[in-house]
C-alpha cells in the first residue's frame, strides 16, 4: 500500500490540485529540468494507447529519467496467464514508478495494494484518467486565468465519457456552472447531477446545441461521440451530425471562449475550426506533458528547484 | 422474554445463536455469508414465518455456535433488519441488530463484469452506506450495487 500514487480524481482535494498545477506550470517554464536523472520509470501499457503512452514517456525524456515497459499486453508475460499482481511485484523491483494503462476497472488501484512503488494511472477502462483530467484543468486555467466561476459546456457523448465525468468531480471545488448538451441516450448519468446538486452546482440539461449555449460559456468541452455506443446506426447518422462544431457557431462566442477536445477527434469539430484562435485543442495535448512531469515528480517526492525568476 | 412464538423457538436451543427477522429472500444467501452450509452443529432454518412488519421473514437457528461481531455483520448486507440473540442454557443472554460494516470485503462479488476484482484472484472490497438503502460501492471500480442485489460468492 502506497500513498503518493495517483489513481483517480477523486483521490485528491482542491489544495493537491492546485499544487500539480502549479508544478505544470513549472515545467512548461522548464521543459528540460533533470529531476528524473538517476531514475528508472516503467510504462506498463496492458492496452496500447499509443497517444498516452507519448505523452508519458515525452514526460520522463524532458525530466532525464529512463524508461522500461511494454506497450501492449500481447508482448509481456500477461498473455502467458501471468496475474496482474505477479507482473507488478516483478517491475517493482527494477523501477522507481509505474505508469499503467488497463482494460479492466480498478486495475490500477487494485496495483497500488500490491506494491509500494507509486502507480500513476494512465486509465483503467470505463474508469479513470486522472493525468486527462488535470492536464484539462491546466488548459481550462491556463487559458481563463481561474478555474473560479467559469460556465463550462460539455458536449457530445456525456454518458460514456470518463474524461466529462472526472471533470466534473474535480471542478466541484470551483463553483462551475455546467451545460450538458447531447442526445438523450447519451445524458450524464445520474450520479453526476446528484454530485452537482450535493456541491450546489448550477447545471442545465439540453439536447440542442445552439448558440445561446455557446456564447454563455468560457469553454466548450467536445467529445467524441462513437458508433459503437448506439444500438440503433440510424440514430447514430442522425445523432453524429447534431454535435459537431463548425466555425461560422463561435462567431457571436466570449473573446476568450477556448475549445477543448480530449482528442483524437471524428468529425465533432469540422476542420475549419483549427485555425480560429479559440480552438485549443493542439495545445491542450502539449500540456498532457506538463501535467504528467508534474504527476510523476510528484509521487516521487521530488522538490522542485527554486525558480530564480 | 414473553411466551410468544419467538421465545417458544429460541427455548429449544440450550446454547448457541438465534438469528431472526431476515428477509425471506435474503435467508439462504445469509446461511451461506455465515458459512452454515457444513456445518456439523444442529441447524433449524424456517422460512415464509409470517412477520408484522416484514411481511413474511426467515430464521436460522443454529447450536453450540457463536459469532463475532465482525461475522454477523456481514448479514446486514443482505438482511439490515435482522435480529442476532445469543443463548446460554436455554437464556437469551444477548439481543442486538446487525450493523452494516463500513467495508465489506471477500463477501459480494462486484456486478461489473470489467472490473478487475472479477479477473485476478483477490479479495473483492466494497464500501458500505444505508442510508436510505443497503448500496455497496466497489473499491477498485467504483461501480454500485443495492444490498439486496448483491451476488455472495
Ligand atoms: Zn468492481
Amino acid at each position: 500500500m502506497n500513498s503518493r500514487s495517483f489513481v483517480s480524481i477523486e483521490d485528491i482535494g482542491r489544495p493537491q490540485i492546485e499544487a500539480l498545477l502549479d508544478r505544470a506550470a513549472f515545467f512548461e517554464a522548464h521543459p528540460d529540468s533533470r529531476l528524473l536523472e538517476g531514475k528508472l520509470v516503467a510504462t506498463l501499457f496492458f492496452e496500447p494507447s499509443t497517444r498516452t503512452r507519448l505523452s508519458f514517456e515525452t514526460a520522463v525524456n524532458r525530466l532525464g529519467g529512463r524508461i522500461i515497459g511494454f506497450s501492449d499486453a500481447a508482448t509481456s508475460s500477461t498473455s502467458k496467464g501471468e496475474t496482474l499482481k505477479d507482473t507488478i511485484k516483478m517491475v517493482a523491483n527494477y523501477a522507481d514508478l509505474i505508469v499503467m494503462r488497463h482494460h479492466l476497472e480498478g486495475a490500477a488501484r487494485y496495483a497500488t495494494e500490491v506494491t509500494d512503488i507509486p502507480v500513476v494511472n494512465a486509465g483503467d477502462g470505463a474508469n479513470q484518467h486522472p493525468s486527462q483530467t488535470l492536464l484539462d484543468l491546466y488548459s481550462i486555467r491556463k487559458t481563463q486565468g481561474r478555474l473560479d466561476n467559469l460556465t463550462v459546456a460539455m458536449v457530445g457523448d456525456l454518458k460514456y465519457g470518463r474524461t466529462v465525468h472526472s471533470l466534473v468531480q474535480a471542478l466541484r471545488f470551483y463553483n462551475p456552472r455546467f451545460i450538458f448538451i447531447s442526445s438523450p441516450e447519451l445524458r450524464m448519468p445520474e450520479q453526476y447531477l446528484q454530485l452537482c446538486r450535493d456541491n450546489g452546482i448550477e447545471y442545465e440539461e439540453r439536447s440542442d446545441f445552439g448558440a445561446d449555449a455557446i456564447n454563455a460559456s468560457d469553454i466548450l468541452y467536445m467529445t467524441r461521440v462513437q458508433r459503437e455506443r448506439f444500438t440503433d446506426a440510424m440514430e447514430y447518422e442522425r445523432v453524429k451530425n447534431l454535435y459537431t462544431l463548425r466555425n461560422d457557431m463561435l462567431a457571436e462566442s466570449k473573446p476568450t471562449l477556448r475549445v477543448l477536445h480530449p482528442l483524437p477527434r471524428i468529425n465533432e469539430i469540422a476542420l475549419d475550426v483549427d485555425d480560429n484562435p479559440k480552438a485549443y485543442y493542439f495545445e491542450q495535448a502539449r500540456n498532457g506533458v506538463y501535467a504528467r512531469q508534474a504527476i510523476i515528480t510528484s509521487a516521487l517526492n521530488i522538490e522542485l528547484p527554486h525558480d530564480e525568476h | 422474554m414473553s411466551t410468544d412464538k419467538k421465545h417458544l423457538a429460541v427455548a429449544a436451543l440450550r446454547d448457541g445463536t438465534v438469528i431472526d427477522h431476515i428477509p425471506a429472500a435474503a435467508l439462504f444467501k445469509a446461511v451461506r455469508i455465515l458459512g452454515l452450509e457444513n456445518t456439523s452443529k444442529s441447524l433449524t432454518i424456517g422460512n415464509n414465518l409470517a412477520s408484522g412488519h416484514l411481511g413474511t421473514k426467515g430464521i436460522i437457528k443454529i447450536a453450540d455456535t457463536f459469532f463475532t461481531d465482525d461475522v454477523f455483520n456481514r448479514i446486514a448486507v443482505i438482511a439490515p433488519t435482522a435480529v442476532v440473540n445469543t443463548i446460554r442454557n436455554y437464556e437469551v443472554v444477548e439481543k442486538r441488530r446487525v450493523s452494516l460494516p463500513a467495508v465489506i470485503e471477500g463477501i459480494v462479488k462486484c456486478p461489473n463484469p470489467k472490473c478487475i476484482s472479477n479477473n485476478e484472484p483477490m479479495r473483492t472490497r466494497f464500501e458500505a452506506s444505508d442510508s436510505p438503502e443497503v448500496t455497496l460501492r466497489c473499491h477498485y471500480c467504483r461501480r454500485t450495487v443495492a444490498g439486496k442485489d448483491a451476488e455472495i460468492i
